[in-house]
Formats: structure tokens, sequence, C-alpha cells
């Protein structure tokens, strides 16, 4: 007989319990029982390919760990250190707001963009424009130099009286310009995503909400939003995980993120590979913690779209632990068949 | 179904479609098309596809504007005021309140994916503020009850099959209590097993005497609950009457070519 590992990719039947091993020669009771059993085909090829594959793993994980120069004993050092940590907190705390700040303006281009009224839609597709054609690095620059153009800013009527005049310099500090300089430019994208989530819901959709006499702005948030939530989560999640790694490049402005912090420390003790290491291995851990949030937000919005969800990986887990474990009792339990 | 000879003398006409005309494009839909359809009646309008026989349901409640002719609904003109003697354009929420008192049935039923079939019935009730999220549900309930589908409450319309979801339309132009339910080709999405049970529920809605409008090419249905067959053809209604002149004795050339091909 081959081993579980054999015929693993051997579609059990739909209708067999999603953690009940393949392998199991004729259920009893199962049509067919007295028919000759099938002896799955052995995948020799797939095998020795998979065995190579490990073989390669296995020296890159070894020469990584028994290489000095990544000096993990330093990595371990300053991995919690506060510098680094207040770094990581910038660095979520930029990730959360350009990407809620991003995507509230996105969405508003979008709405303006898909508009009947065609100055909207112009100004739409002109910022967006703008906002693309341009690296984000001179974008940065740019309002890190927004002193130089405009010195001071005043709250008033449009060319009318002002009421109260502040240093430009004095208002915008680095983290508040890396904010609104990472925001346009993610709102610019945000707003593409969320325009193809709108176009993806079918027209129907918004004919048979007006028919029924919603209103445009319910129309848009009941009944067009949460299902061009399906196609813009996906979309979201990958931009997400973009401004976490992107959110590094403020590093030019002095903004202290994770990685200013551990540079600053580089700087002074010259241990660059395992403080880098340190930045890496954060920047894999909350990237990691992302990925799997929004697998569970796109399950939600796929409620209703198809017939039935496959299970969660962790459902699967309780599932087949659950089979693995009434086994062990079938063979340890005296007189068990 | 019912006569309704004195009764719809009292009543204003439940469909008034004055003059109307409408292009896509440089292409003329519907040339000059003028109807009057009595409050409990049954119309159904038929034509080769092409006609503009949707298009003319579309007009009915205003999700597609008349560029000359206007159409009133239990007496009201639709999309437009009269201010001394000219009309004019309505604005957007006057319009959805219109369209909420008119029910539309789609071909492809257009229910909301995302929502339980409870939910489906009961959004317009609710968003339109005329029942509170309670009432909405219990009237939801009914009405599923009524089209067949009281145990399902809960699914989702992508777990049913056509037939059923088409069913959910019905109970969900119903949950706004319409004086006109329009229904656009409402089984031609269907296999020719479900066509019956979407069928059975509009012939109780027409025995019930509420005033529906059909596009259909179910012949035999059409026969069956019209009290007027319209035969549209080319944008010009060349032909109306009751089903026995209609579809038995029609005059028009046009209609007997289209009727020996369906018959």
């Amino acid at each position: 007989m081959a081993t579980p590992s054999d015929v693993s990719d051997v579609p059990a039947t739909p209708a067999a319990p999603a953690g009940s091993p393949p392998k199991r020669p004729g259920p009893p009771g199962a049509p067919g029982a007295d028919a000759p059993p099938v002896v799955p085909r052995r995948h020799v090829g797939r095998l020795l390919s998979a065995a190579a594959a490990l073989l390669v793993l296995a020296m890159v994980l070894v020469s990584v760990v028994r290489n000095e120069a990544f000096q993990w004993e330093v990595v371990g050092q300053y991995f919690t250190t506060s510098a680094v940590l207040d770094g990581l907190l910038l660095t979520l705390w930029l990730t959360g707001a350009v990407m809620v700040l991003g995507f509230l303006l996105g969405t508003l281009l979008a709405v303006m963009r898909l508009s009947a009224n065609p100055v909207l839609r112009t100004l739409s597709w002109g910022y967006v424009w703008i906002f693309r054609s341009t690296p984000l690095l001179v974008q940065l620059l740019f309002w890190f130099n927004i002193g130089a153009l405009y010195p001071t800013l005043a709250l008033g009527l449009p060319y009318g009286p002002r009421l109260f005049t502040v240093q430009t310099v004095n208002l915008l500090g680095p983290t508040l310009t890396a904010v609104i300089g990472l925001t346009l430019h993610e709102s610019a994208y945000a707003a593409e995503v969320v325009r193809g989530g709108i176009l993806s819901v079918d027209p129907g959709q918004t004919e048979a909400a007006q028919a029924l006499g919603l209103s445009r702005s319910r129309t848009l948030r009941r009944i067009v939003v949460p299902q061009a939530m399906r196609s813009i989560v996906p979309t979201a999640g990958n931009m997400l995980i973009g401004t976490l790694k992107g959110t590094s490049i403020v590093s030019v402005l002095a903004v202290h993120d994770l990685l200013y912090s551990v540079q600053l420390v580089y700087n002074q003790n010259y241990r660059v590979i395992p403080l880098l290491m340190v930045a890496t291995l954060w920047y894999i851990a909350v990237t990691t913690v992302l990925s799997a949030g929004q697998y569970h937000v796109e399950r939600y919005y796929a409620r209703g779209t198809s017939r039935g969800l496959p299970p969660t990986p962790l459902q699967r887990l309780r599932v087949r632990l659950t089979g693995l474990r009434a086994r062990l009792h079938a063979v340890t339990a005296p007189g068990g068949r | 179904m019912t006569t309704t000879g004195i009764a719809a003398a009292a009543r204003p006409p439940a469909v008034e479609v004055h003059g109307v005309h409408k292009w896509f494009g440089g292409r003329r839909v519907l040339d000059g098309v003028s109807l009057t359809v009595a409050p409990g009646t049954v119309t159904v309008i038929l034509g080769r596809s092409g006609s503009g026989k949707s298009t003319l349901l579309r007009v009915l409640n205003h999700l597609e504007k008349p560029e000359a002719g206007h159409v009133s609904i239990g007496g009201e003109p639709i999309g437009v005021r009269r201010q001394g003697n000219r009309l004019r354009e309505l604005r957007e929420s006057a319009i959805l309140a219109q369209r909420s008192r008119i029910g539309f049935v789609f071909q492809n039923f257009n229910l909301f994916p995302h929502l339980t079939l409870l939910d489906n019935v009961a959004a317009a009730p609710v968003a339109t503020g005329r029942l509170s999220r309670q009432q909405a549900q219990t009237l939801a309930r009914e009405l599923l009850t009524r089209v067949g589908l009281g145990d399902r409450t809960g699914a989702y319309p992508r777990q049913l099959s056509g037939g059923q979801q088409q069913r959910v339309a019905i109970a969900r132009a119903l949950a706004l209590r319409p004086g006109v339910i329009l229904f656009d080709e409402p089984t031609s999405a269907l296999d020719p097993e479900l066509v019956g049970e979407v069928l059975s529920v509009i012939r109780d809605l027409a025995t019930g005497g509420t005033t529906l409008v059909i596009v259909t090419h179910e012949i035999g249905f059409a026969r069956e609950v019209a009290d007027e067959i319209v035969f549209l053809h080319e944008g010009r209604i060349v032909e109306q009457g009751p089903p026995a002149r209609v579809l038995d004795r029609p005059e028009h050339p046009r209609t007997r070519e289209f009727l020996s091909r369906v018959l």
C-alpha cells in the first residue's frame, strides 16, 4: 500500500466530511465495496523534486544560521529595545493613518470620477494623473520643502480677511508632512482601486435599487459598496502591505520610523547587518499578521457569493486534529478495530 | 381578470402613456406610443425582440427618460410636474418616491446577492421610511411565505434556483405595496421547468386585482391572464385589444407574422 502522502492529491469524494482521511480502503457499506481496490499511482518525479528543493532550502537555512556575520546575538539584543519599538509604533501609526485617510480621499475621488458632473469627473482624473505620474520620493521632498513655496499659511475667507496666520514650518513637522505626502499619493491609487470595485458591480443592482426608490447615497452605501468590497479588499490588502513597507521611504525625511530608528543605532555602533535584520524581521512579522487579517476580511465580504465557503485553515486544522485524536483513540483503546 | 366597466370610469387610469418618443443614440426605439391601462387589469405587451417592449416598460417607472411625451401612473405624471402648460423635471428624491409606488420585476431578478432573502424584501420599505425594521421583516416573512419561500428567509439569493429567485424578486416588488407592477420578461432567464412556478405567482396577483403590465413571450400565459394585449412593432403599437381578438383574429400583418412564428 502507498503511504498517505502519496495519495493526498487524490480528491476525496466531495460528500466526505473535510477532515476524514482520504485513504481508507472502502468505507463500510460504500457501494462497490467488493470491487477490486484501485492502487494509487506513485509519483516518483514529484518525490525527487521535493527532496531536491528541501535540500536547497536546508543549505540556505544552515548558511544563514551559521554565518557569523549575521550576528544573531546582536539581533536578539536590539529586537525589543525601546528605540526600535518606538520606530515600529510610528511605522504602524503612519501606515494606519495613511491607509485610512488615503482610502477616504480615494473613495471621494472615485465617486467624483463616476459622477455625472463633468467638472468633478475631470478634476478627479487630473488629480490621479498628477499624483501617479511623479515618484513618491519626489512628492515627499516637495512637501518637506513646502515652506519655501508657501512660507505662511492663513485661515480666512477666500480673498477676504485673514483670521489666523501661521508659519508653515512651525505647523508642519516632519511626521505630519510625511502623513500628508503619503496620503495624497496613496489616495490616487486608492481612487483607482475603489473605482474598479464599483465598476465591477452589475449595473442591474443599481437599477433594482432605483426601481425600489432607494436614494443614490443609500444605493452606494448599502448595495454597491458592500459588493464592490469583494474586489476592493484583495487589492487594498496588497496596498496596505505595500504602504507598510513604503513608509520606510520617510526615513529620508528624518522621520523616526522603524527603518530610521535602526539606522540611528547602526550609525553609532556600525553593526549594520544585524540591525537591518531587526527591521526586516519586524516588517515580516507585521506583514504576516496583515495577510491573515486580509484572508478573514475577504471571507466576510464573500458571504452570499457562493453556495458555501471552504473552511479556514484554522477550521481545517481543528477538524484534522479531531480526526487524528479519534484514530489514536481507536488504536489505543482495548479491543479497538 | 376582472371587468372594470363602472369602477374604471370613477378612478383615473392606472397607467397613461402620452405620445412617448425615445431614442438611443441615433436609433428611434419608441415612436409616439400612447396607451391607457385601466386599474385592476392585466396588460401584456408582445413584440419581437428590439421592438421597444422593455424600453416602454422602463419608461413607465422612469428608469429611462423619454425624449418626448410623458407617463402618468394613477393620474400623477412620472418624473415631471405640470407647471402652467409645461412639464418640469422633478427632483431625484421626488422621482424615487414615485418609483417606490411602482413595482418592477427584472428579467435577471437583480436580487441583492449580499443580503438574505428577508433583507432583500425588507430593504426598500425600511429605506423609504415607510416601515420600521421590525414591521418590514414581518411583512417580508409574510410575502416570502406567499410566494412559497417562507422556510428560506435566511438564505442568500445565489443559494436558490432561478425560479425561486424570481419569486423573491416578486415578493420584493410587493413589499412596497405598489399600485402597478411591471414585469420585464420575468421568465426569459429561466429553465423551462421553472417557468410554471413564477407564472403561478403572477397569476395569483392577476386574479387578486393588482394592475399588471407584463412583457413576455409566453403566449399561452398571455391568453390566460391578459385583459388587453398590446402588440409593439418598431416602437409603435400596431394592434391592441382583448386576447381573443389580437391572438386569434389578428388584423395587422406584423402581428400575424409574429404569432405564426411563436405559436
